[in-house]
């Protein structure tokens, strides 16, 4: 990230009435970054990305983009560019004149519009459909013209809202390896809007969390999985095994706390940590724990049983109840061993990693990205 | 379960063609459309395949001499009189629809992209007008527009004008303003329908991709709502090229449209195959009239790209 961002939102608050969307929103995003607004439906992220495109205008809040306040601008006048949930092709048009609609005002001559337009297909990997009409095209093109009008402008800012969730599994996982690569070739800032923590995982320099019009987080996809903030963070980003844990110790950089039958365990502390009745909400991820087989043996370990159990093809989710813990832990095993064989009821022994152990707000503490 | 068994199923016997056929969709359909269907064949198809066969026939005083000729066309197409009438029917029809479109259009998209959750509301005040006779609409015009109408009297109650003008009523005009008020209601309602379809991203689009809102209006919403625009056209044309009450009520001397000489013929100077003649070549025009609209409508729109 260079110095000056690319994006700067500061303070934006969005009202629908008395219904807050956007509730005192910053952020600040690089340039030629891969970003993400990542949260459950209605949270506010198309609010967000569309107060960036210009067609919403936060109810209080400053927007600036690449050092120009653009609260006010309208979409016409911002170097934006948008593609759309729906893809908004137009439907009176080819591909081709889809493409080199916002070129038409450019006023280029021909040829140069032919190859900025030939260009823009070719990146998307439509070589030659120019002359394909709207509604002859598969979700996959659609979605692939409307990237390709978008980049045709040369934006300093590529916004998707959402631009994958109508396609079928197999064309999405395809699609997000295209769309990344695409951002690496063009090097511009992309801004991503979607609910699908996967996506947002794989693709991402930064994600940013929301939930019910606040930001609960924004970090790097491995340390907003290994380090979430809070429970609500941890729990949209995958399965968590939350647990009460009474705190022992509460040191400057992090904390001791009494994990029932997992034992003492050192936890970092985040900033701005507080507690109020001495204890604390821990949680450790289901892949972080470990069956033991035979007579295998390891540094940490706990027994159980087994209560339920999913096969997923490569690997299985078990639930384990330990005597001594309010909640069943849930853990995925891959199925090199046999765990997709163990019947329900079947005595385990599992191992697992102190350190793997994460501090969780909960949520209404208050811990505030930033 | 053998195999010669799943082959064998699909050849099950099917039901006997014809009852499947009694039980199928088509013929529910068809069964719930014949009502509509046969009173559309007894009352419109059967007397305009009459009037055609008259047109081609000839009036010997009290009877009809069924011999084939084409005299009565020959009639309708050169005499001075019907061709003037033609083409001051096709150009009033045509103005006439040119004009309501043109304020039509606003009012759609005002209540399609402004209305708010009121859209209905507005749609039923659109409506309000219909609800008087037409005939009574007709003769409000005529106190508006006359000698001593409220526009006369108004501009001179404001000083503008110091004598009435007589301009107003008992002329083309005066036919276009009175047909351009009834109809309205009907160009408002097929362009709205056609603005309410178009998908508000794509206008959202068009001004991501740098048009402000009158480029993206010419370039986008116009073009999308063109089958309205057409539709709107075509409704107000056809009928008011053979309009008969509101050139007799309001249009004069100078207004006087086709529909009158067909009533004569058939009334009056009981030659009922001129008037059949007069009547079909109506509708050659009036189609032909309607497909240029179509056809030229549709190029502009392709220009605006
Ligand atoms: N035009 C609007 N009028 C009223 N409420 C709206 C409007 N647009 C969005 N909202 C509300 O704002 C919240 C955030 O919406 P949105 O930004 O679309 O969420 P997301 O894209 O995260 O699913 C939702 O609860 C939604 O109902
Ligand atoms: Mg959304």
């Amino acid at each position: 990230m260079s110095d000056r961002p690319m994006i700067s939102i500061e303070n934006v608050s969005r009202y629908y009435g008395v219904y807050k969307a956007l509730d005192d929103v910053s952020l600040q995003i690089g340039e030629g970054e891969f970003f993400s607004l990542l949260g459950p439906s209605g949270c506010g992220k198309t609010t967000l990305l569309r107060s960036i495109a210009g067609f919403d205008v936060p109810t209080s809040g400053e927007i600036r983009i690449d050092g120009v306040a653009s609260t006010l601008l309208p979409a016409n006048r911002r170097p934006t560019n948008m593609v759309f949930q729906n893809y908004a092709i137009f439907p009176h048009l080819d591909v081709g004149e889809n493409v080199a609609y916002g070129l038409k005002r450019l006023r280029l001559d021909a040829a140069e519009e032919r190859r900025r337009v030939a260009d823009a297909l070719d990146q998307v990997r439509l070589t030659g459909l120019d002359r394909r009409k709207a509604n002859e095209l598969s979700g996959g093109q659609r979605q692939r013209v409307a990237l390709a009008r978008a980049l045709v402008m040369r934006p300093k800012v590529l916004l998707l809202d959402e631009p994958l969730s109508a396609l079928d599994k197999k064309l999405r996982e395809q699609m997000q390896v295209e769309l990344r690569s695409l951002q690496q070739a063009v090097g511009i800032t992309f801004i991503l809007v979607t609910h699908d923590q996967y996506e947002a995982l794989a693709l991402s320099d930064r994600i940013a969390v929301m939930f019910g019009g606040c930001i609960a987080q924004v970090a790097t996809p491995k340390e907003i999985y290994q380090h979430p903030r809070t429970r609500k963070v941890a729990d949209f980003l995958g399965g968590m095994n939350f647990l009460r844990a009474r705190l022992l110790a509460d040191r400057k950089g992090d904390v001791s706390v009494d994990a029932a039958k997992f034992g003492t365990v050192n936890l970092a502390k985040p900033v701005g940590f507080t507690t109020s009745d001495g204890h604390v909400t821990v949680g450790i991820r289901p892949e972080r724990l470990r069956l033991l087989w035979d007579d295998e043996k390891a540094p940490h370990e706990l027994t159980g049983r087994v209560e339920n159990r999913a096969y997923f093809g490569e690997v299985t989710h078990l639930t384990i109840g330990v005597d001594g813990l309010e909640q069943p832990l849930s853990m995925v095993e891959t199925n090199d061993y046999g765990a997709d064989d163990l019947p329900v009821g079947a005595e385990i022994r599992l191992a697992y990693d102190p350190d793997a152990f994460v501090l969780l707000a909960d949520d209404e503490m208050g811990l505030r990205a930033r | 379960m053998s195999t010669a068994a799943i082959a064998s199923s699909p050849e099950k016997p099917a039901p006997a063609k014809g009852i499947r056929w009694l039980h199928g969709e088509e013929a529910r359909g068809l069964a719930m459309i014949s009502p509509t269907l046969l009173y559309a064949l007894a009352l419109l198809l059967v007397p305009v395949l009459l009037v055609i066969a008259y047109s081609f026939w000839t009036q010997n005083y009290l009877e009809i001499d069924r011999t084939f000729t084409f005299e009565n066309y020959r009639l309708a197409l050169t005499e001075p009189i019907y061709r003037d009438l033609f083409v001051r029917s096709l150009w009033i029809s045509m103005l006439t629809s040119a004009i309501t479109v043109v304020f039509s259009y606003p009012i759609a998209w005002y209540i399609s992209f402004h209305g708010g959750p009121h859209k209905n509301l507005w749609l039923f005040l659109v409506t309000i007008p219909c609800w008087t006779s037409y005939l009574l609409r007709v003769m409000s015009w005529k106190v508006i527009l006359g000698y001593g109408g409220v526009l006369n009297t108004g501009l001179m109650a404001a000083g503008v004008i110091d004598q009435p003008i007589t301009s107003l009523l008992y002329n083309a005009n005066a036919v276009v303003i009175t047909l351009v008020h009834s109809w309205a209601a009907f160009a408002i309602l097929p362009i709205y329908v056609s603005l309410q379809k178009i998908d508000r991203s794509l206008i959202e689009a068009a001004r991501d991709l740098g048009d402000g809102a009158v480029r993206s209006f010419l370039r986008v919403t116009l073009p999308l709502s063109m089958p309205g625009v057409i539709s709107a056209f075509l409704i107000v044309m056809i009928p008011t090229v053979g309009d008969y009450v509101t050139p007799k009520l309001v249009g004069g001397k100078d207004g006087v449209m086709i529909a009158t000489a067909i009533q004569a013929q058939f009334g009056k100077s009981a030659n009922w195959p001129l008037g059949a003649a007069l009547s079909v070549t109506t509708m050659v025009l009036v189609s032909l009239a309607a497909a240029a609209v179509v056809l030229s409508l549709r190029f502009a729109v392709r220009r605006l790209r």
